[in-house]
């Protein structure tokens, strides 16, 4: 019997959501049996987060016993989101085998007909087969290891709760689900996944090729020089100090802690070790000490910003506009950094590629070019040397302008990647391969899951809806032209936001399209709400406890509708999930320019102008906002409709 | 590979004749002291501050070439990399570029004039072309004022006889594009302006204030082909920077399959990088466009072949070109005076540079922003301000020094007054000549004279 449990109320605490309980707590994980006592928390108890609430950052440990234990009855059932959660879960992991699972649907010949078949039945509005059904499986088998799950329940049916308008105001993220599967698990798959998790969990396995011996020789070499070192001039100590600090973790611009406290001599699996369990502090900007220690790497000098708003000074905030100028006067001072590279960071530092997908293709493009120029110095190993070259890179990107999430977790991708070349590669086969790896993450992780979004979207437009979006987003922008291409007749509500008026390219382009449009300010959002049916919105993040982190406004609007009854459904590729957990927009943001929020456009003088040095006027100007996941009905993902309950799973694969 | 994928081209020159009587066949206009330096040399160090050790120096002229060749190596032996390159005289730039071009192999190349005294860096004209993927950038600056202006002698006169020399140079509203430019002698009393551009940008910013640095970042396949496919362009600034921005809304250049001839194993990396991009612009057309929502940019910037941009130098930074002999005696002004950071010299608390060797007689006074070479000897009673004195110069008494310069080897006998002047190597100025606003050529000036200001650039003796 499928499991039924009792829906969730949407006013649960988020801090439960995220479920800070051991695994011990689990309970045991056979679901054959009758789960109805289940409790409503069950399945965010299930995600064992001990360990790291030392740090926002949580990596979550391997769960995948606890969770692929649980076999499906394969009676379809309508039940509730929570248990949707569970089994889209169980989903996933139990299945194996495509044919097997593909039993129940009808054998589709190409992925595009597929599409059509989708199309189809997206219009019947019942069919979810052709959200998991929708991409050829030997493709999303290789690249997504982890995903093959989600196009076997074929039959699992979005009944859709949001759909057919059900959607009840009051609870927002109730999607009632009837899933049916086959009881697909399979032990090998299980062991696959687990392989791969605890791959993922040691990024360094090089370390493992040499010998025990091998390495306590060196070790003990190592030692000896250095103590001999600091017997002589004392110099050594502080030269490994500094390199320990100049390492960056990739994708967080921190200040690792065991790097600060390494001074003193610890052995050195050990202190890898540490390393990998005491996760890294974000950077605070207000830590005077640290900012010194980042200052001292830095390319530029960049000034910070004199009036910061105190709740915001551990952002880092630099006086805009010096920035540019500075690196462009080094230009031929950064050796290391490839022309690509710069380029692109220089783009990202003049606001010419904005947006979470433009900025990690152009990113994931320059490295792959500076990969194909790179060639390994004599006497080290492609592997180390080229993940420290691509660290490199990162950090001269994040001097440009913070890394988004996005690009975070392309950049997490292409170090593990490198990281996992086998050491006999030649450097040719091995450039040759990760370039190959970029272009697959390009291709299926962005541009495929962008199109798989748009067509899973397209399923909830009606004739005759209003939808309304914000700012621009790439994606929803595709949806809403796919769906105008499509012959839905539909109305657009485009709200915008001062400083970037963002809204207004997105407006020009769908109108000369041939859309109606309109077009508002974020002011009067509760005014237009009325008339919206659909609220589609992009979303820079997900994170794990489902709070989508978007461009500023993002929450305003979700908010209004959730007071207006009108569904929002946040857009949002995959691999911008995040586990971390964030419950308001205060602890992580990016600042940005405060003089843009200064400018009037009508009057050519600012009317602040003069008091700019003020001591008592504070400019704050945010890039983004976190939406809780209170006010989102639904996640649109490559995988999928999900409500933001389910997210977490998710974003454990990614 | 080169550094950040470009390659530096300076262009030294050969015997300028703007610079007739100060140049001459021993003395390439390369080597002209500013300062008791080789012009060159700013270029140079400029370039090595920046970190760009590769350098190839184009020299009109075989002798010319053979002198410069022989001082850099002399002077930058161990800190550059030069290559020399001789071109025929009156080749003009573009025929300098020509007869090296084969030999680049960078994505872009940097050209630099070498008359250029600046200290704008040249990595940021180099990033910004990178950023915008510009055809060309070129340095614009802010013109200098010309003539003695603090001197308060003769500037007056000097500025109102000296022909207005505008530079018309239209921008986009960004100021980052370069929409139209003429140069002073192109100049008549209508400007042409295309209409198309003008109709693409919608505004344009016409500016008279700005000078072309004549130091440009061009891409390097583009520059080749226009190089091969226009003969007769004989200039950078007169022919090719004028057809490339003709040229920008056409489709012209890229049209001819000018940009798309790259070499082989540029191109296909070029290629696939096209296509993710273009498979990536199709479905997301929104995020690779200009975030300007202005209709007309955003339009415009899709129309655009080839971007001309321009970067335009900070106020605050000196930047000139020795190309008259009133900039001649301009830079020598300002490099010891307010652009005193480029001399590369440490200044007294007298704000001047005297060097140890030099003899200085009783009663003698060196004002500030003077500059005494080493050897060099001056009498009882002398007064030298705002000058520089070379080599080994050997000065009498009660001589008057203004605004001046006065190369290596000189004798200036007693009583001279000198103002305003250019005096060159080797000259002898015997007792109470009385100089105004003159160059000295050769070897005797015997007679008292009180030259007329008319006389100015033109006077050789004797």
């Amino acid at each position: 019997m499928e499991p039924r449990r009792p829906p969730r109320t949407v006013s649960d605490p988020k801090v439960r959501q995220v479920g800070f309980v051991t695994p011990a707590a689990a309970p045991p994980a056979r679901t054959v049996s009758d789960t109805a006592a289940m409790p409503a928390a069950g399945a965010s108890q299930e995600l064992p987060l001990s360990g790291s609430s030392l740090s926002p950052v949580m990596i979550p440990p391997p769960r995948h016993d606890g969770l692929s234990a649980r076999v499906t009855a394969p009676v379809p059932v309508p039940i509730a989101a929570t248990a949707l959660r569970l089994d889209n879960l169980q989903i996933r992991v139990g299945s194996y085998n495509q044919s097997e699972v593909l039993l129940g649907t009808p054998p589709m010949t190409s992925p595009s007909s597929r599409v059509e078949d989708a199309v189809s039945e997206f219009s019947d509005d019942v069919s979810a087969s052709s959200l998991y059904g929708r991409t050829e499986p030997d493709k999303v088998g290789t690249a997504f290891p982890g995903r093959s799950g989600d196009l076997m329940p074929a039959k699992s049916v979005v009944a859709g709760g949001s759909i057919g308008g059900s959607h009840t105001p009051e609870n927002p993220p109730t999607t009632s689900l009837v899933v049916k599967t086959l009881p697909g698990i399979t032990e090998k798959k299980r062991g696959m996944l687990e392989k791969q998790h605890d791959e993922a969990a040691a990024p360094k396995p090089l370390k493992e090729k040499t010998t025990k011996a091998e390495r306590r020789a060196l070790q003990e070499a190592q030692r000896a020089a250095k103590s001999a070192a600091k017997e002589g001039g004392g110099a050594d100590p502080t030269n490994t100090k500094k390199d320990k600090v100049v390492k960056p973790t990739p994708q967080k611009k921190d200040v690792p802690e065991v790097a600060a406290s390494s001074g003193k001599k610890v052995d050195r699996p050990l202190e890898k070790e540490r390393k990998k369990e005491v996760l890294p502090l974000r950077m605070q900007f207000d830590d005077k000490h640290k900012v010194e220690k980042v200052k001292q790497r830095a390319i530029v000098n960049q000034r910070e910003a004199k009036s910061r708003v105190e709740f915001f000074q551990r952002l880092p905030q630099y006086v805009h506009g010096t920035q540019l100028q500075e690196l462009e006067a080094k230009f031929f001072q950064l050796d290391a950094v490839h022309p690509s590279v710069y380029k692109v960071g220089l783009h990202h530092l003049s606001g010419k590629i904005t947006g979470g997908n433009a900025r990690c293709i152009a990113m994931l493009l320059a490295f792959k070019e500076a990969i194909k120029d790179y060639s390994t110095p004599p006497e080290k190993a492609l592997v180390r040397d080229l993940n420290a070259k691509i660290s490199g890179f990162v950090s001269f990107l994040i001097e440009c302008r913070p890394l988004s999430i996005s690009m975070g977790n392309a950049i997490k991708f292409l170090k593990n990647r490198i990281a996992k070349l086998p050491l006999s590669m030649s450097e040719l086969d091995a450039k040759a391969s990760i370039q190959s790896d970029i272009d697959r993450f390009i291709n299926q992780k962005i541009i495929i899951a962008d199109k798989v979004i748009v067509r899973h979207a397209f399923a909830k437009i009606r004739d005759g809806d209003v939808l309304l979006t914000y700012g621009l987003s790439s994606v929803v922008e595709m949806i809403l032209v796919y769906a105008h291409e499509h012959k839905k007749k539909f109305r657009i509500v485009i709200v915008d936001s001062r400083p970037k008026h963002e809204g207004q390219i997105l407006l020009r382009r769908l109108v000369a399209k041939g859309l109606n449009c309109t077009y508002t300010h974020i002011n009067a959002i509760s005014y237009i709400m009325h008339e919206v049916t659909r609220v589609f919105l992009g979303a820079a993040s997900v994170l794990s406890n489902g709070t989508v982190y978007s461009r500023v406004g993002t929450a305003c609007v979700a908010m209004v509708a959730k007071a207006y009854r009108v569904p929002v459904l946040i857009c949002c590729e995959a691999y911008k999930f995040h586990e971390r957990v964030q419950l308001d927009s205060i602890c992580f943001n990016e600042l940005g320019d405060p003089d843009a929020i200064l400018k009037v456009p009508t009057h050519v003088e600012s009317y602040l102008y003069g008091c700019m040095d003020n001591d008592n006027l504070q400019l704050l100007n945010l890039n983004y906002d976190a939406t809780p996941s209170d006010y989102v009905s639904m996640i649109i993902t490559d995988y999928g409709m999900v409500s933001c309950n389910q997210l977490l799973i998710y974003c454990s694969v990614f | 590979m080169t550094r950040m994928d470009f390659e530096v081209v300076v262009l030294a020159g050969g015997a300028s004749s703007n610079l007739s009587p100060l140049v001459s066949q021993e003395l390439p206009k390369a080597l002209l002291p500013v300062a008791n330096r080789p012009v060159l040399s700013y270029v140079l160090e400029l370039l090595e501050g920046s970190n760009l050790k590769d350098l190839i120096v184009v020299v009109e002229g075989e002798d010319a070439a053979q002198l410069v060749g022989g001082w850099i190596s002399g002077a930058y032996a161990d800190r550059l990399h030069v290559e020399v390159a001789a071109v025929p005289e009156g080749v003009g730039t573009a025929g300098a570029l020509r007869s090296i071009s084969s030999y680049l192999t960078a994505n872009d190349v940097l050209i630099v004039s070498g008359d250029l005294v600046t200290d704008v860096p040249p990595g940021a004209i180099a990033a910004t072309h990178r950023r915008h993927g510009a055809v060309v950038t070129t340095l614009l600056c802010s013109s200098p004022v010309s003539g003695p202006s603090d001197s308060g002698t003769s500037g007056g006169k000097e500025k109102a006889k000296k022909p207005v020399r505008h530079n018309i140079i239209g921008l986009d509203p960004t100021r980052q594009y370069l929409l139209h430019m003429a140069t002073g002698a192109e100049v008549e009393k209508d400007i042409r302006l295309q209409k198309r551009i003008l109709q693409a940008v919608g505004q344009m910013e016409i500016r008279a204030d700005l000078m072309d640095a004549h130091l440009y970042a061009f891409k390097r396949t583009v520059l080749q082909d226009i190089l091969d496919q226009k003969d007769k362009f004989q200039s950078i600034r007169q022919d090719i920077l004028p057809y490339l921005i003709r040229t920008q809304l056409s489709s012209e250049v890229s049209g001819n399959g000018l940009v798309s001839s790259e070499s082989g194993s540029n191109k296909s990396a070029v290629q696939d990088e096209l296509r993710w991009l273009s498979q990536h612009r199709e479905i997301a057309p929104s995020t690779f466009q200009d975030s300007q929502p202005l209709s007309l940019k955003s339009q415009r910037d899709d129309q655009r072949s080839h971007k001309c941009c321009v970067y335009i130098a900070n106020e605050s930074k000196y930047c000139a070109r020795l190309n008259s002999i009133q900039a001649f005696s301009d830079i020598n002004r300002d490099v010891i005076g307010e652009a005193s950071h480029l001399s590369g010299y440490s200044f007294s608390a007298q704000n001047n540079i005297i060097h140890p060797s030099a003899e200085l007689g009783s009663k003698t006074t060196v004002g500030p922003q003077c500059m005494l070479a080493e050897g060099s000897k001056l009498g009882d009673k002398c007064s030298v301000k705002r000058s520089v004195i070379g080599r080994h110069c050997r000065i009498g008494s009660n001589v008057k020094i203004v605004n001046s310069v006065v190369m290596n080897h000189v004798t200036i006998d007693d009583g001279c007054s000198i103002q305003g002047s250019v005096i060159c190597s080797n000259v002898q100025l015997q007792e109470r000549v009385v100089l105004k606003d003159c160059q000295v050529i050769c070897h005797f000036f015997s007679v008292l004279y009180n030259l007329p200001t008319s006389w100015y650039g033109r006077k050789k003796c004797l």
